[in-house]
């Protein structure tokens, strides 16, 4: 990182090296994102399991609620 | 550390997502069964109508599950597993975030995340397509819906990055206040642009057909061959209350994210803030301790 240099005074922050920590990173932010997708959008907009409705169904209220598009 | 940071973000974000459930279910939960009384009430009138319009109704599709199971179970999960993805999604922020955006405590910076994550991936797409209750949009239309919605997630989130990003490079320059005051100001812009852009849902192609045009997908009063109102337009109280709770929840669900993480990540990063505080072998000089 270009923004290294000269640390100043406490409190000095701790910079995770990225690199290494970049599989655990990018897999739980994928993870996540599948989450979001099952509780905000599947069997709506798009449906991996073809034309159910039993995900959009239970989550039903919370979709509304979160803000996602319903119905 | 990684791993710890992101654990400690899934402990926090499904306590934070409780916390949105419990509220969801004493306030909004009375708003959605308004919302859907007045779905019920208008498919009836509706029926009526199309009865002596001679036309056949369609048949309504089976309820997979009752009301009961929605209101308690499925929302509690749905909001818990809502809270534990953007836990998740906000350790990985955090983590990228450490020693990257200045000077700050473990739990400022947790706060700032926080407020981030409220604002890029709710508040912002929010004001341009808001939260709306049961019984408001049409199903024709939901795929443009979600696109949309998603557009304005995506664009949101991703102009918030960036804006970040060009504060700090400002700050050099401007200094702190003047810097983030700039990229607040490009990020106001850009995204009022996209907001600009999009079209709104009642401008959608198949509502213009269907509705001519609307500002939004709210239902309007129901009407008969006559002209006469026989059933009224979507109570205006019960969506201002559904939206005003939803945002809500939003920020209860954020703030009790940041404020749960926050103290366990300073403990686990303080240890190795005064390990960081030493004087590196490289440094001529040892940094200041305060």
């Amino acid at each position: 990182m270009s923004s290294m240099s000269a640390p100043a005074a406490l409190p000095t922050p701790v910079v995770l090296p990225a690199a290494k920590a970049v599989i655990w990173l990018v897999g739980t932010a994928l993870i996540a994102l599948a989450i979001y997708y099952f509780i905000g959008v599947d069997q709506g907009a798009y449906s991996v399991f073809g034309k159910d409705m039993h995900v959009h169904e239970f989550v039903h209220d919370a979709r509304h609620f979160l803000g996602f598009p319903c119905h | 550390m990684e791993k710890r940071l992101i654990l400690r973000g899934g402990i926090a974000g499904a306590v934070a997502g409780l916390l949105a459930f419990v509220f969801a279910r004493i306030f909004a939960e009375p708003q959605i069964a308004k919302a859907i009384d007045y779905e019920s009430g208008r498919d009836a009138a509706q029926e009526v109508l199309d009865k002596a319009a001679g036309l056949t109704p369609e048949a309504a599709g089976p309820d997979i599950f009752s009301r009961t199971i929605q209101a308690n179970v499925g929302i509690g999960l749905g909001m818990v597993f809502f809270g534990i993805a953007m836990g998740a999604l906000f350790a990985v922020a955090y983590a990228v975030c450490l020693g990257r955006v200045g000077k700050l405590r473990p739990r400022n910076l947790a706060m700032l995340v926080a407020l981030g994550g409220f604002l890029g991936v709710y508040l912002v797409p929010f004001v341009k397509y808001p939260a709306n209750p049961p019984a408001i949009g049409h199903p024709e239309t939901i795929k443009d819906r979600g696109n949309l919605y998603l557009v304005m997630v995506v664009c949101s989130v991703v102009f918030l990055v960036g804006a970040v990003w060009l504060g700090k490079r400002l700050q050099a320059r401007f200094g702190n206040w003047n810097a983030t005051l700039l990229a607040a100001g490009a990020y106001i812009v850009a995204i009022g642009i996209v907001m600009a852009l999009l079209p709104q849902l009642g401008e959608l192609s198949a509502n213009v057909h269907e509705y001519g045009h609307q500002a939004t997908e709210t239902p309007l009063p129901l009407k008969d061959a006559k002209g006469s109102i026989v059933y009224p337009g979507f109570p205006a109280d019960v969506l201002f209350s559904f939206r005003f709770y939803s945002v809500a929840a939003q920020a209860l669900l954020w703030a009790s994210l940041g404020l749960v993480f926050g103290p366990m990540a300073e403990r686990l990063l303080d240890p190795a803030m005064r390990t960081a505080a030493k004087p590196a072998p490289n440094q001529p000089e040892p940094a200041g301790a305060a």
